[in-house]
């Protein structure tokens, strides 16, 4: 057996004991929650299987479905504009010093403005629109996207930008090909961290003014006292974003990463 | 037999770099002036720290604050010369094949039959999708110069391409780049600190003075290809070289020592 196959083996075997553990650890908080809920037998804390019951009921019969979806797709375009404007500002700030100076007096402003202000004042000055909810949620992430992508522009590699002009390769190609790939570590950081923050803000952003949402149903639920099928949607929308996080940024990554195996 | 048009006519009067205020601006070049013919193969000599990479980087159009001027022949069809790099280290892009990293200088309806061609030349027609991180030091110095080779360079810097490396596989790439040149001829500007190393490879020897550079002497190679294998007549010519340009980096830097 060669030196390659027993590494291979000893890390995919790695991998599936980390799953091993991850899953126990969720059964155990299960297990956990399970024993607690039925020592304290009150309304104001249902079982785990009580919650579970019940999102298994409001995905088949209940709205839950339409309003994850509509709450997925505002996370989605949120996420997409304060990615990109975050990017742009970021990669334009890191590469120039009049500019970084000038603006970033802004970006620490930003960076510290509650997310409640900025959704508040947006709805004030917008009105009650999807544009202003999704745009609120957005300005709450284009600083911190802005943050972390200036720290990955101060740090290219000027060798490579030498080297791709001494070659006359174009602007756009430079960007494509010697650019970004230097950028990708700081863009993923920016991504999960973003993911995380802007689905917690829609939310709260639906909970205020919108009329559909997982943020609605919660703040509806809050008002009868329904604890259930607040963890029941949060539960639901959690392992939504667990998935999105599984599915498609763990992957993208991997193939980001490829060339350093 | 090289055509007499230059391909190249560079004149720098001073190049020097900023430092922190109120600190004595460092004087890099002053009053480098060079001329190298179409096809012609010249070395430049010079102590390091003279300057060298900064008046590639200046022929290159990386670096255009200094005084003086460059000029590159057109090409025949008018457009601006091309310029191929080989720099001291690879500089390969880590995150690019072999195939994307030559890919990515020519233009892009030309790359797939250039590039295989290219590949062969070198020697690597299997590295074609090998990362980088993959290729052994020699390999990627391979993949450099055939990526330098790739556009069909009018002129083609090299700045020390060979430092760091074993005997070996710098003996192998010196007798590959001959190789190439020969195929391929092209103008070429070879900066390297190593007289040896120039005498093998280059039609005239440009030797450079301390900080600041500029040129101390202009040596032609008499020596015919063909005999520059053999090891007694290039040491001999090293070590006459060698002594005429200690004598004039002594003579040049002198008249500082003497006012300070």
């Amino acid at each position: 057996m060669s030196a390659a196959t027993t590494a291979q083996r000893a890390s995919s075997w790695m991998a599936a004991s980390s799953m091993a553990q991850r899953i126990g650890s969720v059964v155990l908080f299960l297990v956990v929650w399970q024993i607690v809920a039925d020592v304290v037998h009150s309304r104001l804390l249902p079982s785990a299987s009580a919650v579970f019951a019940v999102l298994g009921q409001e995905a088949v019969h209940g709205p839950l479905l339409f309003h994850l979806g509509i709450t997925l797709a505002r996370v989605a375009a949120a996420f997409v504009i304060a990615m990109a404007v975050g990017t742009a500002i970021g990669i334009v700030m890191g590469r120039s010093r009049t500019l970084d100076a000038l603006f970033d007096s802004w970006l620490v402003l930003l960076l510290n403005l509650p997310a409640l202000v900025i959704i508040v004042l947006a709805y004030v000055w917008f009105g009650l629109t999807e544009a202003a909810a999704i745009g609120a949620v957005a300005v709450n992430k284009i600083p911190n996207t802005a943050v972390t992508l200036r720290e990955g522009a101060r740090a290219l590699d000027r060798r490579y930008s030498d080297m791709a002009a001494s070659f006359r390769v174009g602007r756009w190609r430079t960007l494509r090909h010697v650019i970004l790939p230097q950028l990708y570590p700081y863009v993923f950081a920016a991504a999960r961290s973003g993911l995380a923050l802007v689905w917690k803000i829609v939310l709260i952003v639906e909970l205020l003014g919108r009329s559909n949402g997982v943020g609605f149903e919660i703040q509806l639920y809050f008002q009868q006292f329904d604890v259930t099928r607040i963890l029941a949607y949060s539960i639901a929308f959690m392992v939504v974003i667990q998935v999105i996080e599984w599915a498609i940024f763990q992957p993208l990554e991997r193939r980001a990463a490829r060339w350093r195996q | 037999m090289a055509p007499v048009t230059p391909a190249l006519v560079a004149a720098i009067r001073e190049k020097r770099y900023a430092r922190a205020r109120g600190a004595v601006p460092h004087v890099a070049l002053a009053g480098l002036s060079l001329q190298v013919a179409a096809g012609e193969f010249v070395a430049l000599v010079g102590p390091s720290g003279c300057g060298k990479t900064t008046f590639l980087n200046i022929v290159a159009g990386l670096d255009r604050d200094f005084d003086g001027e460059v000029r590159l022949a057109p090409r025949p069809d008018g457009e601006a010369a091309r310029v191929g790099y080989v720099f001291q280290e690879p500089r390969l892009l880590p995150w690019r094949t072999v195939y994307e990293n030559i890919a990515l200088v020519l233009p892009p309806h030309r790359a797939d039959v250039r590039l295989q061609d290219m590949l062969q030349a070198v020697g690597l027609p299997q590295a074609r999708d090998l990362y980088p991180l993959q290729l052994s030091v020699g390999m990627s110095r391979r993949v450099a110069i055939a990526r330098a080779f790739a556009i069909v360079p009018d002129l083609l810097l090299m700045d020390e391409p060979f430092v760091s490396l074993d005997h070996d596989t710098v003996e192998q790439l010196r007798d590959l780049l001959l190789k190439l040149w020969h195929a391929r001829p092209t103008t070429v500007l070879f900066v390297t600190h190593d007289i040896r190393e120039a005498l093998v490879l280059a039609d005239r020897l440009v030797l450079l003075s301390g900080t600041p550079g500029r040129v101390l002497a202009d040596v032609p190679v008499g020596l015919a290809r063909h005999r520059r294998h053999s090891g007694a007549e290039i040491e001999r010519l090293r070590d006459e070289i060698l002594r005429r340009h200690r004598e004039l980096i002594g003579a040049a830097a002198a008249p500082a020592t003497s006012e300070s």
